[in-house]
């Protein structure tokens, strides 16, 4: 935003920056509607089932009649629950969700914020997200959301812990914060990819599977999705919820599996370059980032589809007796490669 | 311009959520605004040029420690009207420490102001280098042992709570994982001829 | 050893692989989905649906009003008046049903001797309101009328089995 106020001064660089936040919200909403469709048809399709297919051609508004239902039913608020704490709850949830994508740039320079800590600020803002669950829990007063919440925030913080190490290894590996630079660190294709570059695969490939299943674990999806254990909880946090709250709590976390998606992304596949060579043009980098974000939400999808819950115990053990260590070996490993070979040179 | 409304704003809503913690009678609500509070302070970071100390002030306080406080209050639903019975007969104690801070904290002010380093811009950062490897720098040269020494201090925290909680009881099963998962079909399954009419016997 | 192995292949998460390739494999499977209210499943002919009274090809109803089937009802939803006619043969002057109580068992289409009362292929008769499921005679008889086609054929295929 600060660049630009430079170029149109600071009335229109103010308007200019809030439009570009517009645009971004709107192009995000827009695609989640679909990314819920596609999330039910993949689902539907292992279980051997069409999904929904009634509104609009292959069902393909079927999000926005869920969205119009959302929105026209009543809102109801529990006798006892705590109202301020209860409706802040969604609203941090889907605030929060947006917020992170501020920093996320979804192709060479298309970013609202390019913050030289840009992935801290990822990092605190998705560690955030816990505060939504854990109040809604709460204020709704009532025992299975507070089970779901208390459960959901134990999860998450401890899934925070490992997905914070594995950050830090591609941290170490790239030398810097921002997420442009981590991006740009491999441009030269698919080798350079930190997912795949040579000689770092043996660590880095591992990390790229560990954040992945901790990204599962970090936004509730199956199969640690404990906080909304249907056969346990009914659904957790999400109980005394309905119409557009609940709306926003589902937006909230729609986002924060496809904000998942793009860190995976940025971090381990190469963000809007393509496996053969680099992309400076800002369509083609936009198109090819979208279709990686699709590409890592359809293993959301099917690993949803295919992978029974966990039980809580299992959870907790996979987080702090095997993720934890692995990711802390892997950031050691890291760090001695470069202090004493060197910083890889796959930035080509 | 900007700055100094921001940074208005964000005092002014520090100050008040930091009052508003001692003076609400929800405990969770006092811990949620407690949470305000570092983020205002956090945002008080920002704008003093150390974004790298801000998201850490998030990431630890808000994202770990602060949830925590959140699960403690929820779960033993204190009782805070009884808490506060006696609260009026500590205001003069309390304000007698707030008064002494505040003194304290406008010493050190004003020392370092009429000192003659003091700029009144954050410390110039040399081109190209990031807030977060000037921290580095620092931490891991000359303040290397202070570093290592809080390491150890937290470590030696962490398993006096583990050697507190830790008890062995006998007698209790208890679940041992790497038997289970080690379990093969053969010491799992037996498979056995059973003819018709006889049964296993 | 094998256990070193196990955990081996559990790190490199072979049984996910595996699982993957199954979900993928059923992913691209034809869809056992039916678009049901524009496709619909076949239907047995001893299927048991919606009720009706059929009537003769002269268009003389069937019932005799003999009340077996109310007899017979373990679900105790219908209720049969009778008296002669003008012509002197018995007919029913009331024939209810309650849908609401009915177990569709089929007992009463068993117990018919004469064929009248039937469950027929018809099951799309939900209503908005309770009191629409409390059939009369007009309604089961108009049933008969509407369905008799398809009735009389599968009777027809069943006769065979009887």
């Amino acid at each position: 935003m600060g660049g630009l106020i430079e170029d149109f001064g600071p009335v229109w660089g103010f308007w200019a920056g809030v439009g570009q936040i517009l645009l971004i919200m709107i192009y995000l909403l827009l695609s989640l509607a679909f990314l819920l469709l596609f999330d039910r048809k993949v689902w539907a399709a292992v279980q051997l089932r069409k999904g929904p297919n009634v509104v609009g051609p292959f069902g393909l508004l079927q999000s926005f009649a869920d969205f119009l239902k959302f929105v026209l039913k009543e809102i109801v608020i529990p006798a006892g629950a705590n109202k301020t704490v209860f409706i802040l709850a969604p609203l941090l949830t889907f605030t929060l969700a947006f917020a992170s994508w501020a920093v996320i740039p979804f192709a060479n320079g298309v970013v609202i914020a390019d913050l030289n800590v840009g992935i801290l600020y990822l990092f605190a803002i998705s560690s955030l997200g816990v505060y939504g669950i854990i109040m809604g829990g709460w204020a709704s007063n009532s025992k299975y959301p507070f089970l779901g919440g208390l459960r959901s925030a134990a999860q998450m913080v401890s899934y925070e812990v490992s997905i914070g190490f594995i950050l830090i290894t591609v941290l170490l590996l790239v030398g810097s914060l921002n997420i442009t630079q981590i991006v740009e660190n491999q441009r030269a294709g698919v080798w350079a990819w930190h997912a795949f570059a040579w000689p770092t695969i043996f660590i880095m490939f591992p990390m790229f599977v560990m954040f992945f299943i901790s990204a599962l674990a970090e936004t509730n999806r199956p199969p640690f999705d404990l906080p909304e254990a249907e056969s346990e909880l009914v659904a957790g946090y999400q109980v005394e919820y309905s119409s557009t709250p609940y709306l926003l709590f589902m937006i909230g976390e729609y986002l924060n599996i496809t904000l998942m998606c793009a860190m995976l992304n940025i971090l381990f596949l190469g963000g809007w370059h393509l496996p053969w060579g680099p992309v400076d043009n800002p369509v083609l980098g936009f198109i090819v980032f979208a279709v990686k974000m699709w590409a890592m939400f359809f293993m959301f999808a099917m690993v949803k589809a295919f992978v029974p819950r966990y039980r809580y115990d299992q959870l907790m053990r996979l987080g702090w007796k095997i993720f934890l260590p692995t990711s802390l070996v892997a950031v050691a490993i890291a760090a001695g490669y470069v202090t004493y070979v060197g910083r890889p040179v796959i930035g080509g | 311009m900007v700055e100094a409304i921001a940074f208005y704003v964000l005092a002014a809503v520090a100050i008040a959520s930091a009052f508003a913690v001692v003076s609400v009678r929800n405990p969770v609500h006092a811990v949620l605004f407690l949470i305000l509070t570092f983020f205002n302070a956090a945002g008080l970071f920002v704008l003093l040029g150390a974004e790298f100390l801000a998201m850490l002030l998030v990431v630890v306080y808000v994202g770990a420690v602060a949830v925590l406080f959140l699960f403690v209050v929820m779960m033993l639903d204190v009782d805070f009207v009884e808490l506060k019975q006696g609260f009026l007969s500590y205001a003069p104690l309390g304000g007698v420490v707030a008064a002494l801070i505040l003194a304290e904290m406008l010493l050190v002010t004003g020392a370092v102001r009429t000192s003659a380093a003091f700029t009144d811009k954050p410390a110039g950062l040399p081109d190209g280098i990031t807030n977060a490897e000037r921290i580095g720098r620092v931490l891991y040269t000359d303040y290397l042992l202070h570093f290592q020494l809080a390491g150890l201090v937290l470590f030696v925290a962490m398993i006096g709570a583990i050697v507190l909680t830790l008890r062995k009881r006998t007698g209790v099963k208890r679940q041992d994982v790497s038997a289970q998962v080690g379990r093969t079909r053969k010491q799992a399954v037996e498979l056995k001829d059973v003819r018709p009419g006889q049964g296993l016997g | 050893m094998s256990r070193i192995l196990q955990a081996a292949k559990g790190a490199m998460m072979l049984d996910m692989v595996g699982g993957f390739g199954l979900a993928l494999k059923y992913f691209f499977k034809r869809k056992a989905t039916v678009n049901y209210p524009f496709e619909k499943g076949p239907l047995s002919p001893r299927f048991r649906g919606e009720h009706a009274l059929r009537r003769y090809a002269n268009g003389e109803e069937r019932c005799i009003a003999c009340k077996l089937c109310e007899a017979i009802c373990p679900a105790q939803c219908i209720v049969i008046e009778a008296e002669p006619r003008e012509d002197g043969s018995r007919r029913t002057t009331r024939y209810d049903i309650d849908m609401t109580k009915c177990i569709y068992c089929g007992y009463c289409q068993e117990a018919c001797p004469v064929d009248a009362i039937v469950e027929g292929p018809n099951f799309e008769f939900a209503t908005e309101t309770r009191e629409e499921l409390f059939y009369d005679k007009e309604r089961l008889l108009a049933n008969g009328d509407r369905w008799e086609r398809e009735i009389a054929r599968n009777l027809e295929i069943d006769a065979p089995y009887r």
